[in-house]
C-alpha cells in the first residue's frame, strides 16, 4: 500500500483546520521579522545576512502586473510570516516525539508519516506552515550519501552545499516574490544526491498550510551531482478559508555532467469556494539549471487546486546536449484562474526541450497558457517543440495561449502545435448512453486530453492523480 | 419490455413524431422502416434519452416509466443504442472506454469490477467472434475509423454489455456483404426469449438474416403500416409511395 498526498472523495476534503497551539512571528514584514525567523531557525550569520539583502532588495521591488488573472492588493503588513506547532520549540528528533495532533492531520490527508517510514517506498518530508515536521526514511538515505532533510537543518549542517548553490538559480535579485521568498523562507526541503547515485525511492514532500493568515513560503534546493539521478514530488492542501492566503515558493534545480531530475507536483491547495471566495494564490517560482553537459530537469505539473495559480517552471540549458521538459496540466473551474507554462532558455549546443501543455477549463474559469523558448546565439543544432492544448467545457470560460519565440541560432529549430477543443453534447450523450454518468465521462475524456501528462507522473501517484483529474471538474457540466 | 404509448416529439415547434404507439415483448425482434427525415433516429434517441425534445406520452421499459431514468440508468437497466453515426472522441482509448463503461454498468448490477488483464481476455473473444480486428481496439475512440469499423464497434459493445433492449439505428448502411453477416450474427447471437431489438434499417437485406418477428413503416409521425417480413419485401420494390 502506498500513501499518496492526493486524495479523492468529493468535495474539497483538506478544508478541515487543526486546532494546535502555535508560535508566530510578529505580524508583518520588517527587519526584525526577518531576525526572528532566522534566530528561531538557530541560523548562522551567513543566512541572515542573505535574506536581509534580499529584504533590501524587495523595498525596492514591486509586483509585477503583466499576468492575465487580476487579484485584490496584498497587504504584506498584515500576515504572518512565521508560524509553528508550539511542540517544534524543541525540535523533535524522531516521529515518536512529534505531536500526536500532527501525525493525525497527516493522517487525515493519506499521508501516515508512520506507516510511510514502514512499508512505502517514498520517502516523505511533510511541512506544516513552517516547519518540516519529520522526514522519513533517512536512515536508508544516508546510507547512499543522499542527504533529504528540512532546509533549516540542510544550512546548519550542509551550509558548503548550501551556500554554493542557493541562489544560484533564482537570484535574490530576481522578481518581487522570488525576492520576497529569499528574505522570509521558512522552511522546504533540501536534495543532495552524490555523484553516480541513483536515488533508491521517490522523495516526496507535503506542503500544508494550516493556521490562518500566514504566508507559507518554502524553499526547496535540489543538487544532483555527476552521473546521479532523482525523482521528486511535492503534493499540497490548505484548509477553507474566506481570505486568500499567499503561498510563494522558490524552487532551484541543479544538475551537474549526465544527471537528471524529475520534479513533479500535484498541486491541490483550496480553490475558492464556488462564488470565487477565498482560495489559495499560488505564486510559485521554480526554476531548473540543467548545468552540466548531457544533463536532464523535467517538470511534470498537474494543477487544479488554488484561486490562482501563477507560475513558470523553468529550465536554463546551460550544459551542451541537455534537456528541459515541461509537462503540464492546469485545470480550472469555478472561478479559478491560472496562468502558467514555462521558460526553455537554450544557451549549450545541441540543446534539447520539449513542453506539452494541457489547459482544461470549466465554469467561469480562464486559462492561459504562457511559454518562452529562447535559443541563443550559441546554441548550435538546439531544438524546441511545444505542444499547447486546450480543452473547454461549457460557454462561459477561457482558454489563450501565448507563445513567445525567440530564435537568434540559424541551425536551430523550434516547433509549435497549438489546439483548442470543446467537449460536446454528442460526445457526453455518446458516453452516457454507455452508462457513464456526466462527472465520469467529464473524467474519462478529460484525463483521455491530458493522457500525455499523466504518464510522465511516477506510477504510484498517476492513478491518484487522475482521480483528481475527475473531482476537481465535478459540477462543470449541467 | 418496452410499451409506447402516443408518444409525440417536437423540436422547435416542428413535429417529428405525433401519437407513436408500439409494443415490443421480451425476445421479439421489430424492424422500423421508414423514409428518410421520418423520425426514426429520433425515436431511438428519445428512448435512450437525448436531451433537447420536448416530448409528451408515455413509454413503459421493462417495468419502470423510461422518462423517469436519466440516460445512464437506462443504459444499467439494459437499453443500448447503436448510433447511426458514432461520435470520436479524440484522447480516450477505445479498450478504456469499453472497460469503463462495462464496469460501470456491472457496477449498477453488484456485479465484481474486471481488472485490465480479464476484461481484455474477454473482450479479444467477443471481438474474434465477431471478426473484428483488435487493432482498433488500440485507437482513440472512433477516431479515423472508417465507417465499418465505427458499425463493427457498435456491435462489440452490443455483444459485451449483453444488453436486454437493442435498438440498432442503421447499423447496416454502408456496410460491405461481410459486415452486414458480422451484424448480423452479432444480433441472432444475442437472440434469446429475454431480450428484444428494435432494428431501424432502409434495407430488406440484412431483414434477411435476420428475419425479424414485425416490421413497421414510420411515416408522418406515425406507424403506417405493420407487417412482417413480407412488408420489407414490398417495401424493397414499390417504395413507399403507395403506402
Ligand atoms: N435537433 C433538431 N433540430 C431540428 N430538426 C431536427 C432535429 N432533429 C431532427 N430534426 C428533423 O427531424 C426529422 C427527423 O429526423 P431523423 O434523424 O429522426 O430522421 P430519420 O428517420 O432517422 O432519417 P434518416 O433515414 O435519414 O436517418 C428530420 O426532418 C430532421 O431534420
Ligand atoms: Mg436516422
Amino acid at each position: 500500500m502506498k500513501q499518496s498526498p492526493i486524495d479523492t472523495s468529493k468535495e474539497y476534503k483538506y478544508g478541515f483546520v487543526t486546532d494546535i497551539e502555535n508560535v508566530k512571528a510578529p505580524k508583518g514584514l520588517n527587519e526584525n521579522v526577518i531576525k526572528f525567523i532566522s534566530n528561531i531557525k538557530k541560523e548562522p550569520k551567513w543566512m541572515l545576512e542573505w535574506r536581509l539583502k534580499a529584504y533590501e532588495r524587495l523595498k525596492n521591488l514591486k509586483e509585477p502586473n503583466w499576468q492575465k488573472p487580476k487579484f485584490p492588493k496584498i497587504d504584506y503588513q498584515n500576515l504572518y510570516y512565521y508560524s509553528a506547532p508550539k511542540s517544534f520549540e524543541n525540535k523533535p528528533k524522531s516521529l515518536d516525539e512529534v505531536d500526536p495532533k500532527l501525525i493525525e492531520t497527516y493522517n487525515k490527508l493519506g499521508i501516515s508519516l508512520k506507516e510511510q517510514e514502514r512499508l512505502s517506498g517514498v520517502a516523505i518530508d511533510a511541512v506544516f506552515d513552517s516547519v518540516s515536521v519529520a522526514t522519513t526514511f533517512k536512515d536508508k538515505l544516508t546510507e547512499k550519501g543522499i542527504i533529504f532533510c528540512p532546509i533549516s537543518e540542510a544550512i546548519q549542517k550542509h551550509p558548503d552545499l548550501v551556500k554554493k548553490y542557493l541562489g544560484s538559480v533564482i537570484p535574490i535579485t530576481d522578481h518581487y516574490f522570488a525576492t520576497l521568498n529569499s528574505a522570509v523562507f521558512t522552511d522546504g526541503s533540501f536534495v543532495y544526491i552524490p555523484k553516480g547515485v541513483r536515488c533508491p525511492m521517490e522523495l516526496s514532500t507535503y506542503f500544508r498550510i494550516n493556521a490562518s493568515q500566514t504566508g507559507q513560503f518554502e524553499r526547496t534546493l535540489i543538487i544532483a551531482d555527476e552521473d546521479s539521478y532523482v525523482s521528486y514530488l511535492e503534493g499540497c492542501t490548505a484548509p477553507m478559508r474566506d481570505e486568500n492566503q499567499l503561498h510563494a515558493a522558490n524552487v532551484e534545480l541543479i544538475a551537474l555532467d549526465n544527471a537528471e531530475i524529475k520534479y513533479s507536483t500535484v498541486q491541490n491547495w483550496y480553490p475558492g469556494d464556488k462564488d470565487g471566495k477565498g482560495g489559495i494564490y499560488n505564486f510559485v517560482t521554480k526554476r531548473g539549471a540543467c548545468r552540466g553537459k548531457n544533463s536532464k530537469i523535467s517538470w511534470t505539473q498537474v494543477e487544479t487546486g488554488s484561486a490562482i495559480t501563477w507560475k513558470y517552471p523553468s529550465c536554463i540549458l546551460q550544459g551542451d546536449n541537455s534537456v528541459g521538459e515541461f509537462y503540464s496540466i492546469a485545470i480550472t473551474n469555478n472561478h479559478q484562474k491560472a496562468d502558467t507554462g514555462t521558460k526553455m532558455i537554450h544557451l549549450g549546443k545541441n540543446t534539447k526541450s520539449k513542453i506539452i501543455s494541457k489547459g482544461i477549463s470549466a465554469g467561469k474559469a480562464d486559462n492561459t497558457y504562457r511559454g518562452l523558448v529562447d535559443i541563443n546565439s550559441k546554441a548550435q543544432n538546439s531544438r524546441n517543440y511545444t505542444q499547447c492544448d486546450s480543452l473547454l467545457i461549457g460557454n462561459n470560460c477561457g482558454a489563450h495561449t501565448i507563445p513567445y519565440i525567440r530564435n537568434k541560432n540559424a541551425s536551430s529549430n523550434i516547433e509549435h502545435e497549438a489546439t483548442t477543443s470543446k467537449i460536446s453534447d454528442e460526445q457526453l450523450f455518446y458516453c452516457n448512453q454507455r452508462g457513464l454518468n456526466q462527472e465520469e465521462a467529464v473524467s474519462l475524456i478529460v484525463n483521455g486530453f491530458c493522457k500525455e501528462v499523466l504518464q510522465q507522473l511516477p506510477m504510484e501517484f498517476a492513478v491518484e492523480a487522475q482521480k483528481l483529474v475527475g473531482i476537481s471538474l465535478e459540477g462543470s457540466v449541467g | 419490455m418496452l410499451k409506447i404509448n402516443n408518444l409525440s416529439v417536437k423540436v422547435e415547434d416542428k413535429i417529428i413524431l405525433n401519437g407513436l404507439n408500439l409494443d415490443i415483448k421480451p425476445g421479439e425482434i421489430h424492424a422500423i422502416m421508414g423514409p428518410n427525415g421520418s423520425g426514426k433516429s429520433t425515436l431511438a434517441n428519445v428512448l435512450s434519452g437525448k436531451k433537447g425534445y420536448d416530448v409528451s406520452g408515455k413509454i413503459g421499459f421493462d417495468g419502470n416509466n423510461l422518462f423517469d431514468l436519466p440516460i445512464e440508468e437506462r443504459a444499467h437497466k439494459g437499453l443500448f443504442l447503436a448510433f447511426q453515426y458514432p461520435i470520436e472522441i479524440p484522447g480516450v482509448n477505445t479498450t478504456n472506454f469499453l472497460k469503463t463503461s462495462l464496469n460501470t454498468i456491472r457496477k449498477s448490477k453488484g456485479l465484481k469490477q474486471l481488472d485490465a488483464l480479464e476484461f481484455l481476455d474477454i473482450i479479444k473473444k467477443k471481438a474474434a467472434k465477431l471478426k473484428i480486428d483488435e487493432k482498433i481496439l488500440q485507437r482513440q475512440l472512433n477516431v479515423g475509423f472508417s465507417g465499418g469499423e465505427k458499425k463493427k464497434n457498435e456491435i462489440l459493445q452490443m455483444s459485451l454489455y449483453e444488453p436486454k433492449m437493442i435498438i440498432l439505428d442503421e447499423t447496416d448502411s454502408g456496410l460491405d456483404i461481410d459486415a452486414l453477416k458480422i451484424v448480423a450474427d452479432g444480433v441472432n447471437t444475442l437472440r434469446d426469449k429475454k431480450r428484444s431489438f428494435l432494428i431501424i434499417t432502409h434495407y430488406q437485406r440484412l431483414l434477411n438474416y435476420i428475419k425479424p418477428d414485425f416490421v413497421h413503416v414510420l411515416m408522418k409521425g406515425k406507424i403506417a403500416k405493420s407487417g412482417c417480413m413480407e412488408l420489407a419485401e414490398e417495401l424493397e420494390k414499390a417504395g413507399y409511395e403507395k403506402l
